[in-house]
């Protein structure tokens, strides 16, 4: 497939906004507004377009809510807050190539009738925070940003606000709370965002990589947009592939890709000729597959029937040398460190299960100790108000699920086969 | 109560300036400090507060619920490596085991020469070249002992 998301990767100084129109760059904004924002927000809506931060909500259903407000000023943001672990789809527009990014949200400001803008960066990514400010004073220079852009009555400012370290303010609410100066913890809704979001105004919460596409899809038309891809989740999409594999990276395919194409054509394969055992599908809160699983379809739906999610679409890859148990504690401890305390049965649950899976990986686990997990994963289950706990739940079930004689040998053996131990974490 | 800098006052501003509500820029003040003062500790938080206008709780709850700003002293080069999934499948509990040894300290701590602070951190989208750390704001990736041996003992 012709490379459109990605297409700028290799291009040198292409975060230089003179290198990236060169390169064909802010074309879309001549198109936009020569199409006025109804038919740019009629347009992202025909091509189907879904969010592709983890929630797969129709980007321009959210939009809609937006624009029918009646209340200024209305605020646009980028979650670049990539923080589900086994994510890496974003770095790219973040510090390589942010006018593509700066791009799509003018566009997209634009059909919303936002004015404002702010790119949420995690404060893990330094070097994005200098190549995106750079990048927009840039685009302030040339009249991208500011009053009055390129001559319309269209004016937008953005500027880049940046988080230090915490996965939960991804989530949209709470990633509006972090913005406005407080612990990004989550807003129970309504009021919705669409009505009460930044500053309480109307406000949009895009992902990174919904509002790059925006542009293509201005570009080269919805049609054109949608015929790539599946007819549940049409388009291009960055698939990050980690782990056991021989090719592990960033690789942009049609939505719809099988897991076997992703693994072993593009991934080449597991690493070192081994087994594959399992494979988390779209990001560590997403429940694992299957060997047997291999021939879904890389889409909102297909994963969906088959008891997982496509999440961010960071597909992580598990051989025949890695310990399911082991990998289930790793991520019950990051969900620990990560749950910011609101609800009891997230927090409780989450110390009570790094706890017990740390004792069956280190050979002092209980009979017992399955059946608590099970009790203490359908007490978070829809009983926490945001989606944390609920992904916290999902490695648990699903390595229950396929992989229980493994927790149940470490119990009877007292240890973990392959010799790991969990470690004490602060 | 510590004073902050001109310099960083000057940024605290030119952050607020971004917002509606000048609250929203108190990431960017704690940044800002962090930047001058190398740690938050409880004054340079407390003179935070002050400069944004919230009160001092609000602004230690603020610097204490994230993992990237430093509530203690660290050394001149922060080591943070990932352990999350990605990582830890490619092998980065057993040079987390090196680090330790290599600087002759338990995560979490600081070599007593000041050089060196080791972090195990959560995922840092680094997981196409895992495993992968970051010293400072440097990324390294692909890592091996030996990578990190080398990387070590170029730093002064």
């Amino acid at each position: 497939m012709e490379k459109i998301l990605l297409k700028n990767a290799d291009v040198p100084n292409i975060n230089d906004i003179d290198v990236y129109i060169a390169n064909g760059g802010y074309k879309s904004l001549d198109k936009a507004f020569q199409m006025g924002s109804t038919a740019v927000l009629e347009e992202v809506k025909r091509s189907g377009l879904r969010g592709r931060g983890g929630a797969w909500f129709p980007a321009g259903m959210k939009w809609q809510f937006c624009v029918e407000v009646n209340k200024f000023p209305k605020y646009l943001i980028a979650n670049a807050d990539e923080g589900e672990p086994a994510t890496f789809k974003d770095r790219p527009f973040l510090e390589k190539d942010p006018h593509q990014l700066i791009e799509g949200m003018i566009v997209s400001a634009y059909a919303i009738g936002a004015s404002k803008g702010y790119i949420y960066l995690r404060g893990e990514y330094p070097q994005g925070y200098k190549v995106l400010n750079a990048a927009i004073d840039q685009a302030y220079k040339k009249n991208m940003l500011g009053n009055n852009i390129k001559g319309t009555d269209f004016s937008f400012d953005l500027a880049v606000h940046r988080g230090a370290g915490a996965y939960i303010c991804g989530e949209a609410s709470a990633l509006i709370e972090s913005l406005e100066g407080k612990r990004g913890q989550f807003r129970v809704r309504p009021p919705y965002m669409a009505t009460h979001g930044a500053f309480g105004m109307p406000t949009v919460v895009n992902n990174v990589e919904t509002l790059v596409n925006v542009s293509h899809i201005i570009n080269g038309g919805a049609d054109w947009w949608s015929s790539i891809g599946s007819k549940d989740s049409p388009g291009p999409k960055v698939f990050g592939i980690s782990g056991h594999l021989q090719r592990p990276g960033l690789y942009e395919l049609p939505m719809g890709v099988t897991l076997r194409e992703l693994i072993y054509e593009h991934g080449g394969g597991i690493k070192d000729g081994k087994e594959l055992k399992a494979v988390i599908p779209g990001g560590v809160s997403t429940a694992m597959l299957t060997p047997e699983h291999l021939d879904i379809k890389m889409d909102v739906k297909s994963l969906q029937s088959a008891g997982s999610a496509i999440g961010s679409g960071a597909t992580t890859v598990m051989s025949e040398d890695a310990c399911v148990v082991h990998m289930v504690w790793r991520a019950m401890a990051f969900f620990y460190h990560e749950s910011c305390g609101r609800c009891t049965p997230c927090r409780e649950g989450t110390d009570w299960m790094v706890k017990i899976l740390a004792r069956i990986e280190n050979g002092e686990g209980r009979t017992e100790d399955l059946k608590i997990l099970e009790d203490v994963c359908h007490t978070i289950h829809n009983n926490c108000f945001c989606p944390l706990g609920e992904g916290a739940v999902n490695p648990v079930l699903s390595g229950l699920k396929y992989f229980r004689q493994d927790f149940e040998e470490h119990i009877r053996t007292r240890g973990c086969p392959k010799g790991l131990r969990a470690r004490a974490r602060h | 109560m510590v004073t902050l800098s001109e310099n960083t006052l000057q940024e605290i501003e030119k952050a607020a300036s971004k917002y509606v509500d000048r609250k929203s820029a108190l990431m960017a003040a704690l940044w800002a400090a962090q930047a001058e003062f190398g740690q938050l500790s409880p004054d340079v938080i407390e003179a935070v507060a002050e400069v944004i206008g919230v009160s001092n709780a609000k602004a230690q709850g603020l610097a204490t619920y994230h993992s990237l700003y430093w509530k203690k002293s660290v050394g001149k080069y922060v080591v943070m490596l990932c352990t999350n999934i990605a990582c830890t499948l490619m092998g980065a509990e057993t040079l987390l085991e090196h680090l330790e040894k290599k600087l002759g300290i338990h995560e979490g701590e600081t070599t007593p020469d000041g050089m060196f602070t080791l972090q195990e951190v959560e995922c840092i989208g680094s997981c196409g070249n895992a495993p992968a750390m970051v010293i400072n704001e440097t990324f390294y990736y692909d890592l091996t002992a030996e990578k990190i041996d080398g990387i070590l003992g170029s730093l002064k």
